[in-house]
């Protein structure tokens, strides 16, 4: 291409969202009550996933970098290889093996990024790419949830933590059912004898121990980007309110079989990180506000399915992917009504339908 | 109170209108030399009607208005005709446009004008027919012919715009603080151009509260004569592009243009505040349009502020008279910072539609950020005032599908920069958009060429075949026509031959005279003979209608040969007139060979069209 003559406009907004690279930052800044509270619960396992996820993942980044020849540093500078640890450091379990970690990255950056063309033109949101692999690959690693510091545990010493890390040493014993796995595999217990007796509820009011601190946690984050405008309210709102309206037709008084409540769900496993941080990838997401809309609660109400009748401990990830493929065709339907036409088309229109 | 809708998307960039408000309107000294260029408007550049060395007068007319929607160009001061040649334009492109070079003589003498003590007795013809005669063109920057914008018949709301949302740009909010009784006149004068007019509304953003008190005060100044509609001044809230046509029109009315229209097929007309006033002066004092109200702005002067400007002025005239450190200026602004555009050549004139120059500093205004890649973040849909989705529009006008541009809408972008000015990933969009645009129109442009080189191919082929079809006929009608007269001949002869057999015979057989014979065999004399008669009278007849097409069929050959010589004479003109285009443009070598060679090929056919001509005479 010739050298560009400037052009209009000559002035570029100076907001603290003003640019790719401060809007990955500031949700690199936003995870931070979700991650403090993640590990006061469970310990400094989710801040030795999160270094080696920041490690494995810039490094992939760079590699995938200088293979396809592009400036390593003008890229990097973007942090979204950042946001991708960041999420996938705080979806796979605290104290979890490095090479768990370690393959996860390799799928999230050079699979489902750079295969696809890098930033912008991956469909699929690479942390849940990275996610899912691990979940379908390794169950086992996957679903072993350190017991919360409060149960009367104290925290792993941090030898221990390495060692599990990198020697694989086993944590059984301080591994424990999540309150997701609770209700699902409860038996006979009405809920309210099950928050009373099972450990995952011990000291809980809403949904579990440990869980909805760490939720309100991403919830308080969330917020905070709504107010810097990093992203509008549509997806996540949509989310969750399909997460809130469900479970109220399948809590069933809370008796044995209630899928749990409407706030149990708004506040235990990935929800609040999903809502806020997962869903509001835009690169994957749809495109208009209310495209955003349909595909929170379409998200939400995945979730919620899979968490009550699926197979796996939670679902957002399943979810996020699931509609990541459908995005494409909530934009051909959503696209808003331009000024001085009519009334809105589907992009798909043929030309002669004028 | 009238309610005041809202439009989708906008922006709120830092206005930076104070830089410029300070003064009041200044003025500069006269220049060198005024380049004033044929084409400032929006449609046929004007015929000068003035020649290289004459003096003319200030305000003299010294080009015509060529076709409807053209416009009339006055001189901007009293001075002598340098020259009528290309200079460079004061276009995006950076083009070369014909201009007239005039060289003041300083003593700013104006021709006689005519004036109008009583304008409100005039009638709507005659308010155009002044409108147009003292060369109006919008001055918000859109440079419309405004004569050609008060034909509309079914007009019911008169909008005068007056938002000047753009940041920097400060020109009508000035005008406003000195001139507002002029633009309440203009605004009525105008008013009366339409028969069914139901309102007349200002529409000015909250950040001019001196212009809008100017105007209130203004209005109740006004004089209420009873038979004119009251004016209505409608504050509405400063965002960006709020100025922009159909947005101040949907802040106004709610209504929306839709999409490939006019604003008058809804009843609606919009002008600038300053083409309002200088309609008036127009009209009340006869001036035509040769100067204006520029903002001068940004930190790369040493002075900011408003002048008034004749129209020609070299805009590098206007920089130095202002202190302009080219050292620290990034670039060259024409309008504001959202719309406007870069030029290299400062040579560059002031023309009609120039409301502002900005020069701003490299650390006003940086140059923009490599661009990232489009994280699809949805800022720009949620700024675009035209509800249009930026992001798929950047992708699509990437892979060039101009399929999907239009089912996005593409040319219902107005190109204010919204979505630009948000994106994080600091994407040119609008560069993309107007690229994309230029290539669908030319692609347009294209496909219609050649359907009509098809079309003419065709029926061409078509004209052929039929002349040849008529030729086949018409010999074949000889050759029958020919055939029949010797068969006819032949016959002729044969009975000639056997009646005289018959009569030979006759005598000697009398006796056995078979009267069955007779009957059958004797052909009846006279029947025969009338017969040939008519024979020979329908081969004539067809011999001559056979010459009378030949001559007709030479005649038309002829004609057909001029025709084509006049063709081909007119093809070699124009390509003797690009080629000499091109070069006084500097165009490259290779094309100026291409188009030599061109015009030596129509050289060519000229010759062998009237060899032809003369072998056919
Ligand atoms: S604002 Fe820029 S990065 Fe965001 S969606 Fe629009 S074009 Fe893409
Ligand atoms: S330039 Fe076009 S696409 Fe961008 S905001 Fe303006 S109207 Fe919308």
């Amino acid at each position: 291409m010739s050298l560009m003559r400037p052009s209009s406009p000559h002035t570029h907004s100076a907001s603290s969202i003003s640019s790719t690279s401060s809007v990955m930052r500031t949700v690199v800044l936003a995870t931070l009550p979700g991650l403090i509270a993640l590990t006061h619960f469970f310990g400094v396992g989710s801040i030795l996933n999160l270094l080696l996820a920041i490690i494995f993942c810039l490094g992939f980044e760079t590699l995938a970098l200088k293979l396809r020849k592009k400036p390593v540093l003008f890229y990097l500078g973007d942090y979204s290889a950042l946001v991708t640890a960041i999420l996938l450091a705080l979806a796979v379990p605290p104290y979890a093996p490095w090479w768990l970690i370690a393959t996860g990255s390799f799928f999230a950056i050079v699979v489902a990024k750079h295969l696809y063309g890098g930033l912008g033109f991956n469909p699929f949101n690479p942390a849940m790419v990275g996610y899912v692999v691990l979940l379908i690959s390794f169950p086992v690693e996957m679903t072993q949830w350190r017991i919360p510091a409060i149960e009367g545990l104290g925290y792993l010493p941090l030898l221990d933590s390495l060692n599990a890390i990198f020697a694989g040493a086993h944590l059984d014993g301080f591994t424990s059912a999540t309150p997701l796995d609770a209700i699902k595999h409860n038996q006979g217990l009405t809920v309210e004898d099950l928050y009373a007796t099972h450990s995952a509820f011990q000291s809980a009011k809403i949904a579990g121990t440990g869980w909805e601190w760490v939720n309100i946690g991403f919830l308080v984050g969330g917020l905070y980007l709504l107010y810097q405008k990093v992203f509008t309210w549509h997806a996540p709102v949509g989310m969750l309110a399909a997460l809130f309206i469900l479970p109220v037709f399948f809590y069933d008084g809370g008796s044995s079989a209630s899928a749990g409540s409407p706030f149990f769900h708004l506040f235990s496993g990935a929800t609040m990180l999903g809502a806020f941080f997962i869903i509001t990838d835009p690169v994957t997401s749809a495109t208009s506000t209310l495209g955003r809309l349909i595909y929170g609660a379409a998200i939400g109400a995945l979730v919620f399915i899979i968490r009550v009748w699926g197979n796996y401990p939670d679902a957002v990830a399943f979810a996020v992917l699931l509609m990541n493929f459908a995005a494409p065709f909530i934009d051909y339907y959503t696209v808003p009504r331009t000024y001085g036409h009519e009334r809105a088309q589907s992009a798909l229109r043929k030309e002669d339908e004028h | 109170m009238r309610k005041i809708f809202d439009f989708h998307g906008g922006i709120h960039p830092p206005e930076n209108k104070h830089q410029s408000t300070q003064g009041g309107i200044e003025s500069i000294a006269l220049p060198k030399e005024l380049i004033i260029p044929l084409n400032q408007h929006v449609g046929a550049a004007a015929d000068p009607v003035v020649e290289t060395g004459q003096h003319v007068l200030k305000g003299q007319l010294i080009a015509e208005a060529h076709g409807f929607v053209s416009a009339n160009i006055h001189a901007p001061t009293s001075g002598h005709i340098r020259a009528i040649e290309l200079r460079t334009a004061n276009h995006a492109s950076g083009m070369a446009v014909l201009s007239i070079v005039l060289e003041p003589d300083g003593e700013d003498r104006w021709i006689e004008l005519e004036s109008c003590d009583q304008p409100e007795t005039l009638d709507a013809q005659a308010i155009i027919a002044k409108v147009r005669a003292a060369g109006l063109a919008g001055m918000g920057g859109a440079g419309f012919p405004t004569s050609v914008k008060l034909g509309g018949k079914d007009i019911q709301t008169l909008i005068l715009n007056a938002a000047e949302c753009e940041p920097y740009i400060t020109a009508d909010d000035i005008l406003l603080r000195h001139y507002a009784a002029e633009v309440l006149a203009g605004a009525q004068l105008l008013a009366r151009v339409f028969p069914r007019l139901e309102s007349i509304l200002i529409g000015i953003e909250d950040n001019k509260p001196e212009a809008i008190a100017s105007l209130e005060h203004a209005l109740a100044a006004q004089p209420n004569t009873g038979n004119t509609l009251a004016i209505e001044i409608v504050v509405v809230p400063t965002k960006y592009p709020s100025g922009g046509e159909k947005q101040l029109i949907q802040l106004l009315t709610g209504k929306e243009v839709p999409s490939g229209k006019i604003p008058a097929a809804i009843g609606i007309v919009m002008q600038n505040v300053a083409t309002a006033r200088a309609a008036w002066r127009a009209v009340r004092y006869g001036e035509p349009l040769i100067s204006r109200i520029t903002t001068v702005v940004g930190k790369a002067l040493k002075k900011q502020g408003n002048i008034e400007v004749l129209i020609g002025t070299p805009i590098a005239h206007v920089l130095s008279e202002r202190g302009f450190r080219e050292t620290e200026s990034e670039r060259v602004v024409v309008g504001g910072p959202m719309m406007g555009w870069a030029i290299e050549d400062t040579l560059a004139p002031v023309v009609k539609a120039t409301n502002c120059l900005l020069l701003p500093s490299k650390e006003e205004l940086p140059a923009a950020p490599p661009e990232q890649a489009c994280i699809r973040c949805g800022l720009c849909a949620e700024a675009c005032p035209a509800e249009l989705l930026p992001q798929q529009l950047y992708w699509y006008a990437r892979a060039e599908d101009q399929e999907k541009l239009r089912a996005y809408n593409i040319f219902d972008c107005i190109e204010c920069g919204a979505c630009s000015y948000v994106c994080p990933s600091s994407i040119p969009l609008v560069q993309y958009y107007r690229a994309a645009k230029g290539t669908i129109r030319q692609a347009e442009k294209d496909k219609r060429k050649s359907d009509q080189a098809r079309l003419r191919f065709e029926a061409r082929q078509e004209r052929i075949a039929k002349a040849e079809a008529e030729k086949e006929a018409k010999r074949l009608e000889r050759k029958k026509a020919a055939e029949e007269a010797k068969r006819k001949l032949a016959e002729k002869q044969a009975a000639e031959k056997s009646a005289s057999a018959y009569s030979a015979t006759e005598s000697a057989k009398d006796s056995t005279k078979d009267s069955a014979k007779k009957d059958a065999g004797e052909p009846d004399m006279k029947a025969i003979k009338s017969e040939m008669v008519k024979e020979a009278l329908a081969a004539a007849a067809a011999k001559k209608s056979a010459q009378q097409d030949d001559s007709s069929e030479a005649e038309k050959e002829l004609k057909r040969l001029q025709r084509g010589l006049s063709s081909a004479e007119s093809r070699l003109e124009r390509a003797r007139a690009t080629l000499l285009k091109n070069q006084e443009e500097g165009a490259d070598a290779t094309r100026l060979d291409t188009l030599a060679a061109r015009v030596k090929e129509a050289e060519q056919k000229v010759n062998d069209a009237r060899k032809k001509l003369e072998a056919a005479q």
